[in-house]
């Protein structure tokens, strides 16, 4: 594959991070089209399923007994995790929509914890992946939103309590804060993964550059950028799913 | 000026963005911490909300971010 020989050439040069952008490129696996469209297995796909795997694996292995495991323990934490959280945010209102919010929390964590394995893909650092997650949820949160409340949702564009004649330039405001949701949703996880797998190849290319005497530094602060980057990546995912809560909370008990 | 030049000097404009984010998250950090010494009780109850002040103040720095990066990579 091109792409790969290019990538080889680069590390035969001694330079590991000469092209820190070069971990995102999608590569074909298995190409294939359908009329003008291009539906290959790449890399980000193969990924996906590694993903999907991994969560599959975690919470159907491991037993369900009634003293619990390790492993069992760790599987009802991330359950009552979740749980809890939407049981805050949401209340009992919200029971229905568990199995969605712990879908995507996992999926994302997963997703996310094992682009920082060296020389894996991570799936969350490609817009067009996040933004489909988010535009999935912005369409759930507005469609709950019409069917419990049919119009009267539109009144979620109006704010309550202020004087009539502010709300010629409120109501574009609340409009516009409501259909960039996705939008601020989808680039919060994209943009957070990126940069910091971005910055740790940077990092690693100054532990390459200063060779073994001067190298030393800059692989501490490697050591520690890791650290905040497994922080960061649990974060993401919990504040996606947070967020994902609050616009269901929106849409099922409206505030304005 | 060259095309090249005024690409990176806007990526680096762009870039400055982030002090901003820098700023927001000093806040949030700091007042949470003087607001917990105050009432260390109610400390841990804020935490998660504390978590979320940050990856959205965080976020709006990240923002610029790519755009700097959309400067140098994209065009």
């Amino acid at each position: 594959m091109k792409g790969e020989a290019a990538h080889g050439a680069a590390e035969a040069a001694g330079g590991l991070a000469l092209d820190p952008m070069h971990q995102f490129q999608i590569q074909r696996i298995i190409p294939f089209k359908l009329g003008g469209l291009d539906l290959s297995f790449t890399n980000s796909t193969l990924w996906m399923f590694i993903v999907v795997g991994v969560c599959a694996a975690f919470l159907l292995l491991g037993g369900s007994r009634l003293v619990p495991s390790r492993w069992q323990s760790v599987k009802e934490m991330t359950y009552e995790f979740v749980a809890g959280m939407m049981r805050d945010i949401l209340g009992d209102s919200g029971r229905a929509f568990f199995p969605f919010v712990f879908t995507l929390f996992m999926f994302i964590l997963v997703a996310n914890m094992l682009g920082m394995v060296p020389y894996s893909f991570t799936v969350t650092s490609h817009i067009i992946v996040t933004f489909t997650l988010a535009l999935v949820v912005f369409i759930l949160a507005t469609a709950v939103g019409f069917v419990k409340h049919g119009a009267g949702y539109l009144k979620m564009f109006v704010p309550s309590g202020v004087p009539a004649y502010m709300l010629p330039i409120l109501i574009p405001i609340e409009v516009i804060s409501y259909f960039t949701r996705p939008i601020s949703l989808s680039v919060r996880l994209f943009a957070n993964m990126m940069a910091g797998h971005t910055m740790l190849k940077v990092f690693a290319g100054f532990v390459v550059a200063l060779g073994i005497l001067g190298g030393w530094a800059p692989l501490a602060m490697m050591v520690a950028l890791t650290g905040l980057e497994i922080l960061v990546a649990f974060l993401q995912a919990y504040v996606f799913a947070v967020l994902t809560v609050i616009y269901l909370n929106d849409a099922i008990n409206m505030h304005h | 000026m060259e095309a090249e030049a005024a690409k990176l000097i806007g990526a680096g404009l762009a870039a400055i963005a982030l002090g901003g984010a820098g700023i927001g998250i000093g806040h949030i950090f700091g007042n949470y911490l003087s607001g917990a010494l105050r009432n260390p009780a109610a400390a841990q109850s804020q935490f998660p909300n504390l978590l979320l002040g940050f990856a959205l103040a965080e976020a709006t720095g990240l923002f610029a971010l790519v755009v700097a990066l959309i400067i140098l990579f994209v065009f």
